[in-house]
């Protein structure tokens, strides 16, 4: 239970980030995680009128506001044809469609959750978080600090030639995932990233030994970059699955999402 | 604090703490047909449609409705009895503490999709627990409710 002493809804971002500078102050974006929690907020800092929840795309860039839902992602017609899908499948199994029409892609990405399918997802794209003050800062290196108390205003994914797919697997449909695994093609090189390890994703480069390797060489290439990924990826155990059962899911999603890029992509309507 | 919002097309207003969820809010408005149930946003039973769209009211401050509309099962009894009668039919009506929550989501999914598949019809309605019904005769209810709608069937298939 949470007991909140006063709500406000920012009037500017300066006002919402020197709230958010006091301990007891917190923001409130969907509000689903930080239910989860038992504690008192002196004042809970709505970003509703200053942060947007839409999703706007450029010739280069998607540039995606940090209250976005997720079901918002999930149903947008041109990051499902960029992400061939993958950004779909990638919050399908989220809890429900209810949940989804009420968590943010700001608050997925500030939590930093090692269970969290929109990181894992996100990681995989060339992407970047706005904060009010600092600035663009890659995902990458955002992932990585300590939570800092800035505001994330955007997500911008760049635009690149990009092949992608999205893979997670679940003891039951919409629990936490017990792995999750997003491959991506683009002119940076292949790249994998896994999350739910259960620590917080983590992203694997293609060895040269990889990268060497046809792209008509389907099974081959499938089978070297999985090989990686299992012998690099850092698992962990706890109630879900075993380290060694997820480092083998982390070798057949792997293999699979390849197979997939590299036999066209699993397109579905949005 | 004050509050303003509309319950199933009536202006309201109230004196609430920051803190009260949407669900309080609108039971203490008379729509009792709100239930709480796991309030870990996990099984549906609290949904409402605020601005059309369906989420949950156990998770929600009725702060953040300020100024919307919310919708609840009083508000679409029509719709929901016709609906609720094809349930009936394919047995999918058992303890029935599902069925607000459920009816909401399906009636929202209604309005949302147009012509979905059984595919998307459970992945739409995979945040609806039933500890009863197994699933199956909700899906079926659904797909004959949809078949009725679209003039494929009378009625008589409830
Ligand atoms: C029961 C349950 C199941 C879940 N299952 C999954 C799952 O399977 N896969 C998955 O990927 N995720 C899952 N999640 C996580 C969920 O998808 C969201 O990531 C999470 O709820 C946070 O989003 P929110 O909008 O609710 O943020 P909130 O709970 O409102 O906020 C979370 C944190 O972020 C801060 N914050 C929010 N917005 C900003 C901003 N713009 N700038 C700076 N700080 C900000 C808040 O102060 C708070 O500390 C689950 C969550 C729950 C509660
Ligand atoms: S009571 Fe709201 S989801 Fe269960
Ligand atoms: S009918 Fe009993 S929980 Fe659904």
């Amino acid at each position: 239970m949470i007991t909140i002493k006063k709500y406000l809804k920012a009037e500017s971002l300066e006002q919402a980030y020197e709230l958010n500078q006091k301990k007891n102050n917190r923001i409130i974006a969907g509000m689903l995680w930080v239910k989860m929690g038992s504690n008192t907020i002196q004042t809970a800092i709505d970003l509703s009128d200053v942060v947007s929840a839409s999703v706007s795309e450029h010739p280069d860039a998607f540039i995606i506001g940090a209250m976005t839902s997720l079901r918002t992602l999930e149903t947008h017609k041109g990051l499902h044809e960029y992400t061939q899908g993958a950004m779909k499948e990638s919050l399908r199994h989220i809890v429900g469609v209810q949940f989804r029409n009420m968590a943010t892609v700001g608050g997925s990405i500030h939590g930093r959750y090692g269970f969290s399918d929109v990181l894992t997802m996100f990681l995989a794209m060339d992407s970047y978080v706005e904060l009010y003050k600092e600035g663009i800062i890659p995902l990458e290196e955002y992932a990585n600090r300590k939570r800092s108390k800035d505001i994330i205003i955007n997500i911008i994914v760049k635009k690149e030639d990009l092949r992608m797919a999205y893979l997670s697997q679940r003891n039951t449909q919409t629990d936490f995932p017990t792995l999750a695994c997003a491959v991506s093609f683009g002119k940076k090189g292949k790249r994998v990233v896994i999350g739910a390890r259960p620590q917080k994703a983590m992203i694997i480069e293609a060895e040269e030994s990889a990268l060497e390797i046809p792209e008509s060489q389907k099974d081959k290439l499938a089978d070297v970059l999985s090989g990686q990924v299992e012998a690099q990826v850092i698992t962990g155990s706890n109630m879900r699955a075993s380290a060694e059962y997820r480092r083998h899911l982390a070798r057949v999603l792997t293999r699979r999402a390849c197979l997939q890029i590299l036999e066209g992509g699993a397109e579905k309507s949005c | 604090m004050l509050v303003k919002m509309w319950i199933n097309g009536e202006a309201i207003r109230d004196h609430i703490d920051p803190d009260m969820l949407l669900l309080d809010f609108v039971r203490r408005h008379g729509c009792a047909s709100v239930k709480r149930g796991c309030e870990t946003s996990n099984c549906g039973l609290c949904t409402v449609m605020l601005e059309g769209k369906p989420i949950l009211s156990c998770s929600m401050l009725a702060a953040r409705a300020e100024g919307m509309h919310v919708m609840t099962l009083e508000g679409i009894q029509e719709e929901a009895r016709e609906f609720g009668s094809f349930m009936a039919g394919q047995g999918a009506d058992q303890c029935g503490f599902c069925n607000p929550g459920f009816i909401m989501n399906v009636l929202a999914m209604i309005r949302e999709l147009t012509d979905p598949t059984e595919e998307e019809i459970k992945e739409y309605l995979e945040g609806n627990l039933c500890r009863c019904s197994g699933f199956v005769s909700q899906l079926r209810s659904i797909m004959e409710y949809l078949k009725y709608k679209k003039g494929e069937q009378d009625g008589s298939g409830k």
